[in-house]
């Protein structure tokens, strides 16, 4: 795991991106955050068009946030993400984040990131609101590799926490 | 849409309209102010001239849940170069969800030359007008504010304890899935900030959005937030009203609403909202 972030050791990128926002003033770290966001690449319109299904969208996320996951032929996922209000810099941010980090890795470590990854990236002078659609995005992405590794081995369905799976709106991964 | 002053409201003048603005940013008697959700926005880019007060790390104490006080408030606004006399525009995103929680709070030290810009970040931005990333400086000012008046526009525990026994009516401007409990029985969803889920006892349900025409961020007309709130919801136009949300920041937007665009002569804002309601011990609740 990553000393300061509980992240796992297979997720390096993300991990470099976590503690590269620690050592930044707070006004640095906005900044890179717009930079993140202003890197945002809306969903392929291979994967998904307007409208985008209700099964993809972030329940909790004001920004009207949606997350697809496309299946690589390794097994593994790419993530995409819209994000419909225009205003929601931090999911774009947050977004681009989890695609550039998670797209291609094993699904596994994906399943372990911790719940606090949206503090370790923004901060803690999030809104409640805004702390619970980002990480309502998280939780999106560790459904979609959930049902993957479901889907790949039966066995492997045990893996993490069997309500996330149960409860989440279906993924068209 | 048609210009504010036009569209039956009775206190039309607490808003002005993106053109307004535009004539007077360079007005030394206005200050715009940019309060949002996302901390991200401001910095991104703001309306020349305007400032920004950040609901977490501006308005609210530090270390107790509460706003602040009196001598911050006054730090405040001398920073930022606002005095008593000064026009404070508020704008925001989120159709000025937040904007209107910090014209609240301005109410609370009796900053009455407030006003909110009708449409927000929103409509400033679709009609392509220009935005910076400079950050003004401004000359301190003398404010000097009265003492927090808490007794008017807030409502506290007991107060809402009271009212729901004597039977009077509540504005919840939640979503209808955290009016009915919906979502926090979604297990695999980031906790709420409450242990129950529901709604305060006669509460009727009102999403603080259906007052904003979604393409625009305006404010919707006089006469169709009448239709609304009073026919279609049967709120009374007299009584005392308590409107809450999760935090109290959606339900200012409902009471700026209430209170300024209808004229609705006694609605308070409890900001302990569902956080604090939805982890009590003992208080009744409906789903």
């Amino acid at each position: 795991m990553n000393d300061e972030a509980g992240l796992p050791p297979e997720l390096e990128d993300l991990a470099d991106v976590v503690a590269m926002l620690s050592g930044l003033s707070r006004s640095d770290r906005i900044e890179t955050l717009i930079g993140l966001a202003e890197g945002f690449r809306e969903v392929p319109e291979r994967v998904a068009r307007r409208p985008f299904p209700e099964a993809s969208r972030v329940p909790a996320c004001e920004s009207q946030a949606f997350v697809f996951a496309e299946p690589r032929t390794d097994g593994t996922l790419d993530f995409h993400f819209a994000v419909e209000n225009p205003q929601g810099l931090s999911a774009k941010a947050f977004g681009a984040v989890l695609a550039r980090t998670l797209s291609g890795r094993a699904l596994a470590p994906i399943l372990a990131l911790p719940a606090d990854l949206v503090e370790s990236i923004f901060g803690r002078e999030l809104s409640l609101g805004k702390s619970l659609g980002l990480a309502g995005m998280l939780l999106a992405v560790q459904r979609a590799a959930r049902d993957r590794l479901s889907a790949l081995s039966p066995s492997s369905a045990t893996f993490g926490n069997q309500e996330l799976k149960s409860t989440l709106p279906r993924r068209n991964a | 849409m048609s210009d504010p002053a036009a569209r039956g409201y009775v206190h039309p003048e607490v808003l002005v309209s993106t053109d307004w603005v535009a004539e007077h940013q360079s007005d030394p008697g206005v200050r715009l102010v940019e309060s949002n959700e996302d901390p991200l926005v401001y910095p991104s880019g703001h309306l020349k001239g305007a400032v920004e007060i950040d609901w977490a790390r501006d308005l609210n104490d530090p270390l107790r849940r509460d706003y602040l006080d009196r001598a911050a408030f006054e730090a405040l606004m001398r920073r930022n170069g606002i005095g008593q006399d000064t026009t404070v525009v508020l704008y925001g995103d989120k159709n000025n969800w937040w904007s209107c929680y910090a014209f609240w709070i301005f109410q609370l030290f009796g900053h009455r030359n407030a006003r909110i810009m009708d449409g927000g970040r929103l409509k400033w931005t679709t009609e392509g007008r220009d935005l910076v990333r400079d950050v003004p400086s401004f000359p301190a000012s003398g404010y000097n504010a009265p003492e927090r008046d808490d007794s008017k526009i807030r409502a506290f525990r007991d107060e809402v304890l009271a009212h729901v026994a004597a039977g009077l009516p509540l504005v919840d401007v939640r979503s209808p899935e955290e009016f009915s409990g919906e979502r926090m029985h979604m297990p695999a969803y980031p906790n709420e900030g409450a242990l129950r889920g529901g709604h305060i006892p006669g509460a009727k349900s009102i999403p603080w959005a259906r007052a904003i025409v979604p393409e625009t961020g305006e404010f919707r007309s006089a006469s169709e937030l009448s239709r609304i709130y009073f026919e279609e919801q049967q709120l009374p136009r007299e009584s005392d009203i308590v409107a809450y949300c999760r935090i109290g920041e959606r339900s200012s937007h409902s009471w700026f609403v209430l209170t300024y665009l209808l004229g609705h002569p006694s609605v308070r804002n409890y900001d302990g909202s569902w956080t604090e309601w939805g982890n009590l011990v003992g208080v009744p609740i409906e789903r």
